[in-house]
């Protein structure tokens, strides 16, 4: 019987056939968690076990607040060291390395083939390079590091087929947009969505990882595109171990197969407050902001600071808006230093802040007041998300948050040429 | 079987409104995370909410991030259980392991309204409005209700771990 992407991967780690629906009981590959991960090691310690299970296993990257911007996210920060020494887990990144998902694809964890469970809703970032990748909850991964398994459902699949090739100035930010205001929030509730067709296969695992970060936007369990030679041209001398690639059969069973074609497609923004309330560019044109983030895990890779920095060369940025950079890695961080990408940005007026989530959700570095309106690359504009509730935030692609920058309003890229 | 006063809420609540991503990393006493649940969708919710309450929203309720204190924070409030159109799948997970009971009940939805009593039995997979009108839903899985029975994954491991 020919089998999604989904199915394969559950009947390969369950040693059985499974189908869409049923429930396993599953050991994952690898373990992401990050600033959640004392509260992680408090669940953890109520079992009464010394350590956990497979430390080889745990990849904790601290992200969401760092450096710590207070006393007590210094604490939190101070347990997790704590809790990595007591259990000698190996694949430990501490402050400044960068945003987990960012870390744990760089770095070689997110292979394909292999099942990853992490305590963060993004986790969904690394079936861009062929892995099952979901998110979890806090207790979930105490219990996986009790235990090693955790009950996962196999879920239904959605294929999109992507054809056309973008227009100038429209990527894949604004793809995933445009197929987020088509579906809904709701659009992959508990659904494996596949990207796949020739748009998909041209994209790099950069723009994939754009793809699959916002499909959790969309409700989804994991996305997933094919590995490819980009793929394994990405993990060449990166991967941690060897890899057996798992591809959908011809003629699996799909809940829906929906096609999308880029030709024509326009740079889109989400407005306030949910991410599928999306429209073209230019019906959010001329509005206001405050504050432009560029970075986090969906937007901050080399090429969305290239795209940047490419629109605001010998440029400078609205006296009236505050440009916040934040490369998603001390490896994107450094690269872009060394091409000058970052001397280009800081030329031009934005403010470069170091690897992290930063104001993304909330916590620091760059938190709204009341009235204030923030344009962001990140993957979510809830209300008060990053700061007051008062406050409000559009989500874009790196080259539309660029060519706003400009005038500090929001800005279509097409009329600011690089 | 539970009976409870219903708080009604719409489409797609997410747990930044739930329980907002300032309070993550600070807010850690079981009672203090329950003073922020829907904090920012209903101010109202976490003052006047009494154990055995129950939670009634329409489709996606709770989608966003995978933060549990969006579980544990109606838990902590005594909410006796949710019942949605529709879940968004972190957020089920997340109360599953919390031992806070969901019931997906997309035709109950529109006849159930904010003050009412509603009653929820778990056994025979049925919901009954105020009105007297009665909505099937499908039980869980074995391998939930089991989490759910033994209150939560937390004591569920214990006793799988003592099994062992």
């Amino acid at each position: 019987m020919p089998q999604t992407f989904a199915e394969k991967i559950f009947s390969r780690k369950a040693g059985r056939p499974v189908a869409a629906g049923e429930i396993v009981v599953l050991e994952p590959d690898r373990l992401l968690s990050h600033d959640n991960t004392a509260a992680i090691a408090a669940t953890f310690g109520e079992f009464g076990l010394e350590r956990i299970v497979d430390p080889d296993k745990a990849v904790i990257v601290l992200d969401h607040c760092v450096p710590a911007a207070t006393e007590k996210y210094a604490q939190n920060h101070l347990e997790i060291r704590k809790f990595v020494e007591a259990n000698d887990i190996e694949h430990f990144f501490d402050v400044g390395e960068g945003v987990c998902h960012q870390v744990f694809a760089e770095q070689g964890f997110a292979l394909p083939g292999e099942l990853v469970l992490g305590a963060d809703s993004h986790t969904t970032t690394y079936g861009a390079l062929g892995a099952f990748a979901a998110g979890i909850g806090r207790t979930e991964m105490a219990a996986l590091y009790a235990t090693g398994e955790l009950w996962l459902r196999c879920p239904e699949s959605l294929r999109l087929e992507v054809t056309g090739e973008f227009g100038a100035d429209v990527y894949p930010k604004d793809l995933v947009l445009y197929i987020i205001g088509d579906q809904g929030a709701d659009g992959a509730l508990y659904r494996s969505v596949e990207f796949a067709g020739p748009t998909v296969a041209a994209t790099s695992p950069s723009g994939r990882m754009t793809l699959c970060n916002m499909a959790a936007e969309m409700g989804a369990k994991n996305a997933y595109v094919a590995p490819d030679e980009k793929t394994r041209a990405f993990l060449a001398g990166r991967a941690r171990r060897t890899f057996d690639e798992v591809l959908p059969d011809d003629g699996a069973a799909y809940e829906r197969t929906l096609s999308y074609d880029v030709a024509g497609l326009e740079p889109r923004v989400a407005c306030p407050h949910t991410v599928d309330n999306v429209v073209p560019v230019g019906e959010a044109a001329g509005t206001r902001v405050d504050q432009i983030v560029v970075g986090t895990c969906t937007n901050g890779r080399i090429d969305d600071l290239v795209v940047a920095a490419n629109i605001l060369r010998n440029r400078r940025v609205a006296p009236a808006v505050r440009v916040l950079v934040f490369p998603a890695s001390r490896a994107t961080y450094l690269e872009a230093l060394g091409i000058g990408a970052l001397a280009t940005l800081a030329a031009a007026g934005c403010i470069i802040m170091n690897p992290g989530c930063g104001p993304c959700l909330g916590a620091h570095e760059g938190i709204l007041a009341a009235g204030e309106v923030c344009l962001s690359t990140a993957n979510r504009n809830f209300r008060g998300r990053m700061g007051s509730t008062e406050a409000e935030v559009y989500l874009c692609s790196p080259a539309t948050a660029a060519a706003s920058a400009l005038h500090g309003r929001i800005t279509d890229p097409r009329t600011v040429r690089a | 079987m539970i009976k409870g006063k219903v708080w009604k809420y719409g489409d797609d609540v997410n747990t930044d409104v739930i329980f907002p991503g300032r309070y993550t990393y600070t807010v850690t006493d079981p009672g203090e995370i329950a003073s922020h649940a829907l904090e920012d969708l209903d101010p109202a919710f976490a003052k006047n909410v009494k154990p055995g309450d129950v939670v009634v929203a329409g489709k996606n309720f709770g989608c966003g991030s995978s933060r549990e204190q969006a579980a544990l924070c109606l838990k902590y409030a005594g909410v006796a259980a949710v019942v949605a159109a529709s879940f968004a799948r972190i957020f089920f997970r997340n109360a599953i392991n919390a031992g806070l009971p969901t019931v997906a009940a997309p035709e109950a939805i529109p006849h159930i309204n904010a003050g009412d009593e509603i009653t929820v039995d778990f056994q025979v997979g049925e919901l009954t409005a105020a009105d007297g009108s009665s909505y099937k839903f499908t039980a869980l899985p074995p391998e939930v209700i089991g989490i759910l029975e033994a209150g939560g994954l937390v004591p569920y491991v214990k006793k799988e771990l003592a099994n062992k």
